[in-house]
């Protein structure tokens, strides 16, 4: 039986192609993330940095973004982000494996280090916030230009405690520029919690400070996130200045390939971050509207990892960088 | 008892005020720290207090004048009961900045001019003649150099004498000595400790060498290339003397023209290129209509936004730096291990002069279009003959450009221009009948003549490089704007 | 030719630069309405509105930043920090960000940007206002680091800082401003971003210094002449990357080398000056290689006493000059 689409639109606000298009989008960010833990644990990837929980928001975010026109500026945890404006698993695959074919880096930087001048992901480094000042001067330039192009940010909720967040939505918020904040608050900067990061218990009520709205939104919910990420998309295109999003996410995995979450958190705390998985909800609320049957979604699951599976073989087949190449591009000339 | 009050220094890096309002006049009362004076400075406008008690004497600066800051404004009486005059702290002047003039340029001495030899006639010999251009203020005469060291004012140095072998011996003397092949027992050290310095060996070996020339001994010194600023030699008998003509008049009627330095170093020059560098020349004919065209089309604008005129030299400058870069042995020096291809490209434009040659040296000329070609070269071209060029400007050319066309030449053949590779002569463009398409058809005509040093290139590659220009100039862009 | 301030010359390469390409833009505080606290982009919001020509809040990091960002969205834009001894809170996003852009991204991305900021004392500044730091950023790669010594190259080297596809730290000496005057061509023109320049030929001892101290080492230079001696002065005019060739080649010919500074001499441009000289000169020496710069102090003091006692002055210069030439 398939619900009819004007249905599952005024249920959600959105068409069912949508719906299941961001599906395929997060299970293929989880499936490849898993697969980079996989490697990892191996001893082939040496370190990872994972987005696992955190596939709604970021998915619901990108699927507005217009790439190689609007911009974004992303962090470590955007893989699912950073395939749905359009790089692929074999790149991100290179990365991890640190590859000379790497678009990211060329195999400089660590994994999780996105970057693509085509797509308009500018590129960042390991330093947090850093990157949300850039995205407020990317604004200013689109606003010099006359352009409508929109610029995202994103950061996890430790970085908001940087100076560089606080001068990045003064700035933003003086001159009213298109940047749509979105910090994917996972309740963690490795192991300090936001009640040692922050005064009150939301991200978004730092916004109150910079005169921008501050919207909370369940980011493990792909129908209210993409609808509150659309909302402020669209005050920024229309010249309204920008807008925090919170976006509450669990950290279903350590801080890093580095780091054991088991040894400063409770088997409680991590028993009901595996509750708020977004994958498995997605699916099953998918099914019960009709939009995505079980079977449609093994189906879904099979290509992915088929896709994933030939994505690694090449990714492994890759040459690594050669030990010269460490002396280019420090500067233009060489 | 009068006190001078001076114009403060109103916020950093001001150098002057100017007296917007005086608040006081002759004879009124003053009371210390009450305000005498409105003063404006490019930063700040600000009250002057006054540093004493006392009678406001006399205005030195006007309303309106401007002021150096400390100098003086104006004056105070300090009366018999005053307390001593306790000079505010920002009355007090700092020293004037000092304007300091343009990076120094050496007075231009001829581009074209030998390089120093390292010997010349023995010290007796006396200095430049007077119609020379000065030399460059930092080399002395070997003679006056020579006596400044012996018994030398430093302190300390070699007042207990010399110790021959017991001495600490610099890497650079340890060098010199090898080289000139010298006993550092024959020498006196002029050093800290009676050290030997380069100088104490550089000084040995050339009135060793001298002493050596004069008897014969030795032939004349070739002179290295080397960067070192010419100097202004005594008009000794250089390279250029070749069969030599006694000077004194021999027939009725002959006239002597002086020799001046100018004459010497270019003389010098001359011969010294041909001796060096193999000269071959070649020489392509070029159809300017295009570039005739383009002029003819732009120089009006042009010369109202830049106020200089639009000349074909830009446009065949701007041909050949592209051909350097394509083709870089033409931008070359010659060494013994090999071609020094030079990075950069310094292009050199020759000025003809009443009483000189001077090529002023437009460097990094691959930066520029066109129009910035035009501009630059405009200006070298007035320096120049304003004698105030720069150093950079002088030196380090690595290819030179010569416009014989503007003195009427139809083909030329230049001499290189050493340590370079080439000299390219652009000759005057004349309206020719040639043959098109087996017609008789007018077109404006320019012979592009080459010099080139047979050692770096041969035919092949010097004709190719004339292709080049040629092909640039005759296929260029009607439509390019040279604004 | 017109005869320009070394402030004039700095505005005037930015003002063509930007009448030539309109992505070039100026950010930082007091640039706009005020025209700088030195008057140096006095006039330029008005010719070219409020957008380019921008005054930022007091915030160093968000300076740079903003810059940063607007590069990567094509813009041309130079960042003014209104002291040096204020560009502390950007250098997390100079040394992090921008000199690694490039080289991170594998050469997708470069950066190209401009900050400017006034340097040196001498002009009763105090401890944060007179400092010379430049010798940090020396020390990173992917940063060029350039400083002018007269109008001329002033505005030469700005425009080429501006059309430099990376990114360039341009630091201006605050007492130079409205003291040094020179001819500044009208028409186009750029002075390449790593080369030295001999000032002042000569044959016996080389000074290799920049910014104000070339100057003050032409002056003592002079004085050295009266005596015999020959002093050549090199202005080193790019401290990063040095120009080794012309370093070396003046070195070599000498034979002695004193490096001058205003900056105190622990770990600064001097030392790499000198280590340069070492390797590369040893058999061409003939004394050893000298240094003078300020004292090992946190900075120049406000006092005029104290701040003289800082400054390296030509008498100084002098008399380290002369007990090297007598060596």
């Amino acid at each position: 039986m398939v619900v009819a689409n004007r249905d599952v639109r005024a249920v959600t606000g959105i068409d069912a192609g949508t719906l299941r298009a961001m599906y395929r989008h997060m299970l293929r960010a989880r499936l490849l993330d898993e697969r980079i833990w996989v490697l990892n644990r191996q001893g082939v990837v040496r370190f990872w940095v994972s987005g696992m929980g955190q596939e709604a928001i970021q998915v619901a975010l990108g699927m507005h973004v217009r790439p190689g026109i609007d911009w974004v500026a992303p962090y470590y945890r955007d893989l699912a982000l950073s395939l749905v404006l359009g790089m692929t698993p074999r790149d991100q695959l290179l990365a991890a494996l640190a590859k000379a074919d790497d678009p990211n880096t060329g195999g400089r930087q660590m994994p999780a280090h996105f970057s693509s001048r085509r797509l308009n992901i500018i590129s960042s480094g390991s330093v947090v916030a850093t990157q949300l000042i850039h995205a407020a001067g990317i604004a200013l330039a689109s606003r010099i230009r006359g352009e409508d192009a929109v610029t995202v940010v994103t950061t996890g909720e430790g970085a908001t405690s940087e100076g560089d967040f606080h001068e990045a939505l003064n700035f933003a918020a003086i001159h009213h520029l298109a940047v749509v904040f979105v910090v994917q608050d996972n309740g963690l900067a490795i192991s300090v919690p936001t009640s040692r990061q922050m005064p009150t218990p939301d991200v978004a009520d730092r916004a109150a400070g910079y005169g921008i709205p501050g919207v909370v939104v369940d980011g493990t919910d792909p129908v209210a996130s993409y609808q509150r990420c659309g909302e402020a998309i669209a005050r920024a295109r229309a010249g309204r200045g920008p807008t925090l999003i919170d976006a509450k996410v669990p950290r279903l995995t350590s801080h890093s390939s580095d780091d054991d979450q088991r040894r400063y958190r409770t088997e409680e705390a991590l028993e009901t971050d595996r509750q708020h998985d977004c994958i498995g909800r997605y699916a099953r609320r998918l099914a019960e509207m009709g939009v995505l049957s079980a079977k449609a979604a093994d189906a879904v699951r099979a290509e992915l990892v088929a896709e994933i599976d030939l994505a690694t073989a090449e990714a492994e087949a890759a040459p690594d960088p050669a030990p010269e190449s460490v002396h280019l591009h420090v500067l233009g000339d060489a | 008892m009068a006190l001078t009050v001076s114009m403060p220094q109103l916020g950093e890096s001001v150098t002057e005020g100017t007296i917007a309002r005086w608040l006081k006049q002759p004879g009124e009362p003053v009371a210390k720290y009450e305000s005498i004076a409105e003063v404006a400075s490019d930063k700040v406008n600000a009250e002057i207090p006054a540093p004493a008690d006392g009678t406001f004497g006399e205005i030195i600066a006007p309303e309106g004048s401007v002021v150096s800051v400390g100098q003086p404004i104006c004056t105070i009486e300090q009366g018999a009961t005053a307390p001593a005059a306790v000079p505010a702290p920002f009355v007090t002047a700092p020293p004037a900045p000092a304007v300091v003039p343009e990076p120094a340029a050496l007075a231009p001495a001829p581009v074209t001019a030998a390089p120093a030899p390292l010997t010349t006639a023995p010290a007796a010999e006396p200095a430049a003649p007077s119609s020379a251009p000065e030399p460059p203020a930092t080399v002395l005469p070997p003679a006056a150099r020579e006596a400044s060291s012996i018994g030398s004012a430093t302190p300390g140095a070699n007042g207990t004498g010399t110790q021959p072998g017991h001495q600490h011996v610099t890497p650079a003397v340890r060098m010199l000595l090898r080289e000139h092949d010298v006993d550092l027992g024959e020498l006196r050290g002029s050093g800290i400790g009676g050290r030997v310095t380069k100088k104490d060996v550089l000084e040995y070996v050339q009135r060793r060498d001298g002493a050596a020339r004069a008897t014969g001994a030795l032939p004349a010194a070739a002179a290295a290339p080397s960067a070192a600023p010419p100097v202004a030699a005594a008009p000794a008998p250089g390279p250029s003397a070749g069969f030599l003509v006694p000077s004194e008049p021999a027939e009725e009627g002959d006239q002597l023209l002086p020799m001046t330095s100018v004459r010497r170093a270019i003389a010098d020059h001359m011969v010294r290129s041909r001796q060096t560098s193999p000269h071959a020349w070649l020489m392509v004919e070029v159809d300017m209509s295009r570039v005739v065209r383009l002029r003819e089309a732009g120089k009006m604008a042009f010369k109202e936004r830049y106020g200089i005129s639009l000349t074909y030299l830009p446009f065949v400058a701007r041909a050949v730096v592209e051909a350097l870069r394509r083709r870089p042995t033409f931008n070359a020096q010659w060494s013994d291990a090999g071609l020094v291809l030079k990075h950069d490209i310094h292009l050199g434009i020759a000025v003809a002069l009443e009483e000189n040659l001077v090529v002023p040296v437009l460097r990094n000329a691959d930066r520029l279009s066109v129009a910035g070609l035009a501009q630059a070269m405009a200006d070298l071209g007035n320096r120049a003959r304003a004698n105030r060029l720069k150093l950079d400007e002088i030196q380090g050319g690595t290819f030179t450009l010569n416009n014989t066309g503007a003195l009427g030449a139809v083909m030329t053949q230049a001499i290189i221009n050493q340590p370079q590779a080439a000299i390219l002569t652009m000759d005057a463009v004349v309206k020719r009948p040639v043959v098109v398409d087996d017609m008789i058809a007018i077109r404006p005509i320019m012979n592009l003549g080459m010099s080139f040093d047979h050692r770096l290139n041969d035919g092949l590659q010097a004709a190719r490089f004339l292709q080049d220009v040629k092909g640039q100039l005759e296929s260029l862009d009607e439509s390019a704007t040279l604004l | 030719m017109a005869v320009l301030t070394y402030l004039e010359a700095i505005r005037e390469g930015m003002r063509d630069e930007m009448r030539r390409d309109d992505r070039v833009m100026i950010f930082g505080e007091d640039v706009g309405a005020k025209g700088g606290v030195f008057g140096v982009t006095e006039g330029l919001q008005r010719e070219f509105g409020e957008w380019r020509v921008m005054d930022s809040p007091l915030a160093e990091s968000c300076i740079v930043g903003v810059c940063i960002g607007a590069a990567f969205n094509g813009m041309r834009p130079i960042a003014e920090i209104q002291f040096q001894d204020f560009i502390l809170p950007g250098v997390d996003q100079i040394v992090s960000e921008a000199a690694k852009i490039r080289y991170r991204s594998n050469d997708d991305w470069n950066m190209p940007l401009v900050i400017r900021a006034p340097f040196g004392g001498g002009v009763h500044g105090a401890l944060y206002h007179s400092q010379s730091l430049e010798a940090m950023f020396c020390h990173v790669p992917g940063l060029r680091v350039v400083v002018p010594s007269n109008p001329y190259d002033a505005k030469g080297m700005l425009v080429a800082a501006i059309r430099d596809p990376d990114p360039v730290l341009y630091f201006e000496h605050k007492r130079a401003y409205r003291s040094l005057r020179g001819e500044v061509p009208e028409h186009e023109y750029t002075v390449p971003l790593n080369r030295a320049r001999v000032v002042r030929q000569g044959e016996d001892i080389a000074v290799f210094t920049y910014g104000l101290m070339v100057d003050t080492a032409v002056q003592a230079a002079e004085r050295l002449d009266r005596d015999g001696f020959s002093v050549e002065v090199v202005d080193l005019r790019s401290l990063r990357p040095l120009d080794r060739a012309g370093i070396v080649e003046s070195a070599r010919r000498c034979g002695k080398v004193l490096v001058a500074q205003e900056a105190n001499l622990a770990v600064s441009v001097s030392s790499e000056v000198s280590a340069i000289v070492a390797e590369e000169c040893f058999e061409y020496l003939d004394a050893p290689v000298m240094r003078i710069g300020g004292p090992e102090v946190p900075a120049m003091p406000f006092a005029k006493p104290l701040e003289d006692a800082y400054l390296v002055d030509v008498d100084k210069l002098e008399i380290k000059l002369r007990s090297l030439a007598e060596y």
